[in-house]
């Protein structure tokens, strides 16, 4: 209940939480209020310390007779701070000061939302909680993925700090978000840093944020990632890129909390929980001097390994005919199904991308796609059968796969004339057939 | 159904060619510039330097009641609504009329560096956010959403560009 004698107030407030999705109600004075608050419960009351009448301050001693688990958040003009302090050791739970700064209205609200886990909050909302327990894509039926979930449920329910490790494009970044939102942090932001995508200077700003005047154009004070964690969760992804220096102050701050933003003496503390990523082998980084090792103990006490989609084929359907719906739905196209044959190419695929790359290439069969069903000439490797692709595998196995296969082709499969440009004896050449799965088109 | 664009003290053609872009995709209807020419000078309050959102909405629901679809006024000009120091933008839950500041989504305002990359990506999130108010969205409690409330830049930055599943089926995009 939003209790101001002033219209504007009560309006401007009404829409700030009925856009959060509470219920809310207002009255004019103290009086109508208490009038209110006989006929309903309320969990929240916005209260205004000076209207005509009763005033506020009168009336939050009667509004706790009759709920005292009721929340009173008071509304002050600044000259009147002192009596807001005399407020709080009333029973009050914070007070605000007009006009008010939006993030710290939001702060004190969570904050009394988390305290008292507010009963008000609409059906809908508590509909979208449950929905959000898991991202739309992370999914699998595969044993790897039933116990990836299994893990995630185990750690997300603690604050232990999380290293997720696996190849780029496997979801590291999914599992992280399927963790806070199954944490009791979920009402707080997920802050994802990218450590690897930002020079030194600008991963400290990034991290700690900066005062006012720090540096030439500063013009106001810049909150971190760190402090906008505080209450959730920071994501550092590609942990094992980060600089030496870089490494120092992370180690500092994870171990207290604590830090100081650029430009800035007062500490600032801030409650965060910390998931880190990397595909990196740190073990290595750590033996070649590359990683420090107390940072890698410190991040290295839970580890989820999310395994590549090679490893789990099974998921390569359920996943495919997800990607399949969500594209064909965002581009408005009747694409219902993926042919067999598309789905064997697909399930044979070794995608060193990852689930990334099979999201890309299903996207852009819906692209091109045209008739009802995906079919072989929608994907994007099919006019270059056998799975070879112009990849960023640099490895002597797929080059040797593609200029073979080339050989072929060029040689209408023609295995005598092929063995000797290649200058191997026949038998070695049906041998390399057989081993990178090379099939005429 | 049609979405109008009206900038009001909003000069940047650049900018709003590629929301209008933007926004056909995302909802796939007619989006147009619309040209209010709205005096909003009496939403100016003197003593704060900003204008006061819910007025500019008044004076616009006064002066364009015959015209088709929603309306969006976008505006370099800081806004506000007393009970608060600023707003990025307001919008009538469930109505045709919105209003958004660019003011202080550009990246100047905070650090004097020029960031147009970050600053579009901004106006679209704020953009995408108000409109989905107008179309009965609430704020999301998904921090991928674009529907999820921000009351800082940080959190602009933070929250997704694009509503969730949830969202988008509550406004039919899917």
């Amino acid at each position: 209940m939003i209790v101001d004698d002033e219209k504007i107030v009560r309006e401007s407030l009404y829409h700030w939480f009925s856009d959060e999705g509470y219920d809310v109600d207002t009255a004019e004075s103290a009086e109508n209020a208490l009038k209110k608050f006989d006929k309903d419960k309320f969990d929240l009351v916005l209260l205004d310390m000076k209207m005509p009448g009763m005033s506020g301050l009168d009336l939050l001693p009667k509004l706790k007779q009759i709920d005292e688990d009721c929340f009173v958040i008071l509304i002050t003009a600044y000259a009147s701070v002192p009596s807001a302090i005399q407020a709080l050791k009333e029973g009050a739970f914070d007070y605000i000061t007009k006009p008010v700064d939006p993030e710290e209205l939001n702060h004190i609200v969570k904050n009394a939302i988390q305290q008292k886990k507010l009963k008000t909050e609409n059906e809908e909302l508590k509909t979208k909680i449950e929905e959000l327990i898991m991202p739309d894509n992370l999914i699998g039926e595969s044993i790897q993925m039933k116990k990836i979930f299994e893990m995630i449920n185990t750690v997300a329910q603690t604050d232990t700090t999380v290293l997720i490790r696996g190849e780029s494009g496997t979801g590291k970044e999914l599992v992280a978000k399927a963790i806070h939102l199954n944490s009791k942090r979920k009402y707080f932001p997920l802050v994802t840093v990218n450590c690897g995508a930002m020079p030194d200077t600008l991963l400290e700003t990034e991290l700690f944020g900066h005062e006012k005047g720090a540096f030439t154009g500063a013009h106001y004070r810049r909150k971190g990632k760190f402090e906008m964690a505080n209450g959730g969760t920071i994501f550092l992804d590609e942990i094992g890129t980060i600089s030496a220096k870089m490494q120092v102050d992370l180690l500092r701050v994870i171990e207290s909390r604590k830090f100081n933003r650029v430009g800035g003496n007062d500490v600032i503390e801030s409650d965060f929980r910390v998931i880190a990523a990397t595909n990196e082998q740190l073990e290595n980084l750590v033996k070649e001097g590359k990683f420090r090792e107390d940072l890698y103990y410190r991040l290295n006490v839970f580890t989820l390994f999310v395994p590549p989609l090679r490893e789990r084929k099974e998921d390569i359907p359920i996943l495919a005919n997800f990607f399949r719906q969500k594209y064909a739905t965002m581009m408005n196209k009747n694409i219902k199904s993926i042919s067999a044959e598309a789905m064997k190419f697909l399930t044979e695929h070794e995608w060193r991308g990852n689930v990334r790359e099979l999201e890309n290439a299903i996207e852009r069969a819906i692209v091109v796609g045209k008739k009802e069903i995906i079919g072989n000439e929608d994907l994007p490797f099919s006019h270059i059968s056998n799975n070879i692709e112009d990849g960023d595998d640099k490895s002597l196995g797929a080059n040797e796969k593609k200029y073979i296969y080339r050989i072929l082709k060029e040689n209408g499969w023609n295995i005598s004339r092929s063995a000797e440009i290649l200058e191997i004896d026949r038998v070695t050449l049906y041998n390399k057939i057989n081993k990178y799965g090379l099939k005429k088109d | 159904m049609k979405i109008n664009l009206a900038p009001i003290k909003f000069s940047n053609k650049a900018f709003l060619e590629r929301l209008i872009r933007d926004l056909k995709n995302v909802f796939q209807v007619n989006i147009e510039i619309l040209d209010l020419f709205l005096d909003i000078s009496d939403s100016y309050s003197a003593e704060r330097k900003q204008f006061y959102s819910t007025k500019i909405l008044e004076t616009a629901i006064k002066n364009t009641g015959q015209t088709e679809g929603k309306i969006l006024i976008i505006t370099e000009m800081d806004l506000y609504v007393p009970v608060l120091t600023f707003v990025f933008g307001e919008a009538q839950l469930n109505g045709k009329y919105s209003v958004i500041s660019s003011c202080r989504l550009h990246e100047e305002f905070y650090t004097g560096h020029t960031n147009n990359e970050l600053f579009y990506e901004r106006l679209l999130k704020e953009t995408l956010h108000e409109l989905g108010h107008n179309f009965g969205l609430l704020h999301c409690l998904d921090w991928d959403c674009v529907m999820h409330s921000s009351n800082s830049i940080e959190e602009v930055d933070i929250k997704g560009l694009s509503y969730c599943g949830h969202c988008r089926k509550e406004i039919n995009l899917l």
